[in-house]
């Protein structure tokens, strides 16, 4: 038996000619690959704003200045609380990836223990957040009230603390969007909606997103906190 | 349609992260935040670092760390590599747009001096 398959059959049977996912994942997946890729220009957009101003300043507030305190510690502590933050985070992706990995082999109780650990990790970071701007706001610090001085001890612009506010909002209110698809995730793993579909894809997608926070929280950390 | 969303649904013969292998992820990310700490509380201000030097340091580990997040947690490494290109390619505009607003701020910097 001779296989005689010309040419232009062969090439009709890689991934780009058409019939495929050329890309082997879900649309959904896909999307949302897009959007953080999206997202990702507008975290970067704002975080170079910061730079490019904080490079045309002759001098800057000393960061280790600027968030020195913690709850019961009344400065000079600095990186310790915002050290708290980074480490809970990175725990509720850790807890994420659980889920993800629960998920795969349909595992529904355990992929719902671990979205309730993914939920309180946000829940925790969004209370240490919602500590740190309230402490900072005692201090005097707001968008356009900057009290601060830069290291050198001029009077320093209040865009310093325009986009610590701006940025860490920003990146906050992605962390507040998290919990509550995580929440909305959760109920439906709860509801066996995952069970029916006989897939935990949707696990996957929203663990994506929040990755992604966990992501933009490591430079938003080094650009505010450490450089 | 949903044939086909089955089929993509279980594609689970790539590398998958394991839990041993999630965990190693956790050290390692935990472990370059403890050296960024390291660096920022005893290197620096003893003096054994220059801020400019620690500042590069703080850059690449930062990198180091979303290449671990992307790589492993996000599992990008696992995916088609059409699908990686097509995320990691056009971040490139980035770094261009880092070079140029720097660069700015750099000169304005300059004329107020």
């Amino acid at each position: 038996m001779t296989t005689n398959t010309s040419e232009i059959d062969e090439i009709k049977s890689t991934p780009w000619n058409g019939g495929r996912s050329p890309f082997n994942v879900e649309y959904g997946k896909m999307m949302m690959w897009f959007f953080l890729l999206s997202d990702a220009f507008t975290f970067s957009g704002l975080l170079i704003a910061y730079g490019a101003l904080r490079f045309s300043s002759v001098s800057w507030p000393n960061p280790d200045e600027v968030f020195q305190s913690a709850p019961g510690i009344h400065g000079g502590a600095p990186l310790v609380f915002v050290g708290i933050m980074t480490f809970i985070l990175i725990m509720s992706s850790v807890t994420m990836v659980l889920a993800v990995e629960a998920g795969h082999r349909k595992a529904k109780s355990e992929v719902s223990k671990w979205m309730i650990w993914t939920i309180i990790g946000g829940l925790a970071f969004l209370s240490c957040q919602a500590w740190e701007w309230t402490h900072l706001h005692h201090e005097g610090a707001w968008w356009g009230a900057n009290p601060f001085l830069n290291k050198d001890g001029s009077v320093a612009s209040t865009n310093f603390t325009n986009l610590f506010f701006t940025i860490t909002g920003f990146h906050g209110f992605h962390v507040f969007s998290g919990v509550v698809l995580n929440v909305i995730i959760w109920i439906n793993v709860l509801g066996g909606t995952y069970e029916r579909r006989g897939h935990y894809d949707m696990i996957e997608k929203v663990g994506l997103y929040w990755h992604f926070v966990d992501l933009v929280w490591v430079f938003v950390f080094t650009f505010f906190y450490l450089v | 349609m949903s044939a086909d969303q089955q089929h993509i649904a279980h594609h689970d013969d790539h590398g998958s992260m394991t839990k041993k292998k999630i965990w190693g992820v956790f050290w390692v990310l935990l472990g370059i935040t403890a050296i960024e700490f390291f660096i920022a509380l005893v290197l620096i201000p003893r003096g054994v670092l220059s801020h400019p030097i620690g500042n590069i340091l703080y850059i690449g580990l930062t990198l180091l760390k979303a290449f671990y997040i992307v790589a492993y947690f996000m599992h990008l490494k696992f995916e088609k590599l059409g699908l990686i290109y097509s995320i990691l390619v056009p971040l490139m505009f980035i770094i261009f747009f880092i070079i140029w607003m720097l660069y700015e701020g750099n000169f304005w910097m300059h004329i107020r001096l």
